[in-house]
């Protein structure tokens, strides 16, 4: 492919009482739309700041349209991003806020409102540019925000988890905003969550982060049917993780002795006998019934999830799954807590997870 | 019933003891503005009627206004540059993480706890010694040293106020750290700012021991009205007593009006603050 719009070359961040980016490696196409994920503390925000330069990093090197940004000030680097506080400025009006970087700029004063209004308009803002951001709504400042960090007309934009003060419609909302808004675009955008359906709703790539390092990256999709390693199954949720051992192997398929039983799961690669057999069925995979063949388990809870409900499984052996099914499934089966249940899947639909690089 | 009784009663009390306190502390300046407007040459009983003849007496007398002009110098001076050192020391304790921050901050905050006379002969002593003794200028340095902790303490409140996240969002959008601090750190302080210089000069402008032990035969406001009681009892001091408070008072009401206001506070999730 062609060189990589933003390259993150062993980026490396140590503060004095930890390590939160460890040899970062990412290429970063332009006008893709790559969302950083990880639970909190996994380091996406703090690469976040490294590329706006509003940290310096302690190792390794970025690169922005070719260019090292080693030295260049957060102020030169035009990266604007829309903070999770938005910190937009509580003294100056909408339209101030918007035309701040213009001013900085050095914008004449009559361009630079023809300019702030023209994107205000744009996110369906007309008529608030007088208005001071206290009076606005949550979901508005959300608006002036990215309107503010636009305006320049950057090739890349930055956003730490700006979605996640607004409730759930207004995030679905912006959401459906973002999406149009890089499409129009066709700009960078470079978006950090902890939240895998705002990733899975806008990403072209999920870039899943824990304690510093890059778990894996791909595409959304394939992230949740093929994760690289046992944290990232259990990061995505919906899968079920199972630990076990390789027997053999027949008919292509891998024979895995564990706790909870046999059982068959296809491989691409032969593995030893011996040798890890985690693997992990996704919850939607999983057919539930009340008898017949399959693991045995006792219904703990539902949980509602949009239309489908996710269940909750205790299998004897101690291990808890998740599976998801639809409401009319539910009420076949009378599944309530306490319902014996038995567990069931296609062994083609079970990920065998990668063979660690090294031992734990 | 009875604790109805009971609540009106204490609530009485309460506005009873808040009336009387406020009446000691007003009473004697009341009769000071009352007594200034007196035709009597020495306060007594009654009235001898309605008079400006002291007030004009003041404007008279060119010691009493030369004394008056250096306060308001000393004064305006006293304000301009503790409210830009206080903005700079509060800015500093903001902004940074050093390992003396809290040297630092005490340096500053401590001069007003200070007592006076010691602060006052300590300074004498010191300015003497380097020949700075009986200038003007003196007398706002020393202003400076004390009334720079109270425009600390004030902007420093403000800072507080001021979002982590909102100067770093300035330089990400292409504001240059001192382009930063004058178009959003500078007007987030305004307020407080406005306030400092104000309550500043008030500082200033009563500070009496200071002025007296290092200003020399330059006197100000205070100075001079110790000198004329020290004389025989002059009905101007009334007057004088009546200017003063009056300059005074304005300057921490204003000073007040400015630290009252709330209006640009951190943008919270509820809209219409």
């Amino acid at each position: 492919m062609k060189t990589p719009f933003i390259a993150l070359d062993q980026l490396d961040k140590r503060y004095a009482d930890h390590h939160a980016v460890k040899s970062v490696d990412l290429d970063i196409e332009a006008g893709e739309f790559i969302a950083l994920m990880g639970p909190s503390g996994c380091g996406k925000s703090t690469t976040l700041r490294l590329i706006a330069g509003l940290d310096e990093p302690t190792g390794g090197e970025i690169r922005i349209g070719g260019d090292s940004m080693r030295g260049v000030p957060a102020f030169q680097r035009n990266t604007p991003m829309v903070w999770q506080s938005l910190a937009l400025f509580p003294f100056l009006t909408v339209a101030e806020n918007v035309a701040f970087p213009l001013r900085m700029q050095k914008v004449g004063t009559a361009e630079r409102r023809r300019r702030a209004l023209e994107w205000l308009d744009r996110l369906g803002l007309a008529g608030m540019a007088e208005r001071n951001v206290a009076q606005l709504s949550g979901g508005q400042r959300q608006r002036v925000a990215i309107a503010r960090a636009l305006v320049t007309e950057p090739s890349v934009l930055l956003l730490d988890e700006p979605l996640s003060a607004l409730d759930a419609h207004l995030r679905v909302r912006m959401q459906t905003e973002l999406s149009r808004l890089h499409r129009e675009l066709g700009i960078t955008f470079v978006y950090v969550t902890h939240a895998q359906s705002e990733a899975f709703a806008l990403a072209d790539r999920i870039v899943i982060m824990s304690e510093g390092s890059i778990q894996q990256v791909g595409r959304p999709q394939d992230v949740y049917r093929a994760p690289a390693n046992a944290f990232v199954a259990e990061f995505m949720g919906m899968n079920n993780l199972v630990r076990g051992e390789v027997r053999g192997e027949r008919d292509g398929l891998l024979d895995i002795a564990g706790a909870l039983g046999e059982f068959r799961v296809p491989s691409a690669t032969p593995r030893p006998e011996g040798s890890s057999g985690d693997f992990v069925i996704a919850a939607d995979r999983i057919a539930l019934a009340a008898d017949g063949e399959g693991l045995a388990g006792t219904v703990l809870g539902l949980e509602f999830v949009g239309s489908t409900q996710t269940v909750f499984v205790e299998i004897e052996g101690g291990a808890e799954f998740r599976v998801q099914k639809q409401q009319h499934e539910i009420e076949a089966l009378d599944l309530v807590p306490g319902r014996k249940v038995r567990l069931s899947w296609n062994p083609q639909h079970a990920w065998l997870l990668p063979q660690p690089a090294q031992a734990h | 019933m009875n604790r109805s009784l009971a609540t009106r009663l204490s609530r009485l009390a309460q506005y009873g003891f808040l009336g009387l306190l406020f009446a000691f502390i007003a009473t004697p300046m009341l009769v000071i503005v009352v007594f200034s407007f007196d035709a009597n040459r020495f306060p007594t009983i009654p009235w001898g009627g309605f008079s400006l003849e002291w007030h004009r007496a003041i404007l008279d007398d060119p010691m009493i206004r030369d004394a008056f002009l250096n306060s308001i110098k000393v004064g305006f001076g006293t304000a301009v540059l503790s409210t830009a050192l206080g903005f700079a020391a509060a800015y500093i304790d903001f902004r940074y993480r050093f390992r003396l921050k809290l040297p630092f901050v005490l340096l500053v905050a401590v001069p007003p706890a200070v007592p006076a006379t010691i602060l006052g002969m300590a300074m004498l002593a010191f300015l003497s010694r380097i020949g700075l003794f009986g200038r003007l200028e003196t007398v706002m340095a020393c202003h400076v040293a004390i009334a720079t902790s109270f425009s600390m303490a004030i902007i420093r409140l403000r800072l507080n106020d001021l979002s982590r996240d909102l100067e770093p969002a300035a330089w990400n959008l292409g504001a240059s750290p001192a382009a930063a601090l004058v178009h959003v750190v500078l007007p987030f302080c305004k307020p407080a700012l406005i306030a400092s210089f104000f309550l500043s000069a008030a500082v200033s402008f009563d500070e009496f021991l200071i002025a007296w032990f290092v200003g020399g035969v330059h006197e100000t406001l205070p100075v001079r009205i110790l000198n004329l009681l020290q004389g025989q009892v002059n009905p101007k001091i009334n007057a004088i007593g009546a200017v003063v408070l009056v300059v005074s008072i304005a300057l921490v009401l204003i000073a007040q009006r400015f630290t009252g206001v709330r209006a640009g506070r951190r943008p919270s999730p509820d809209p219409g603050e």
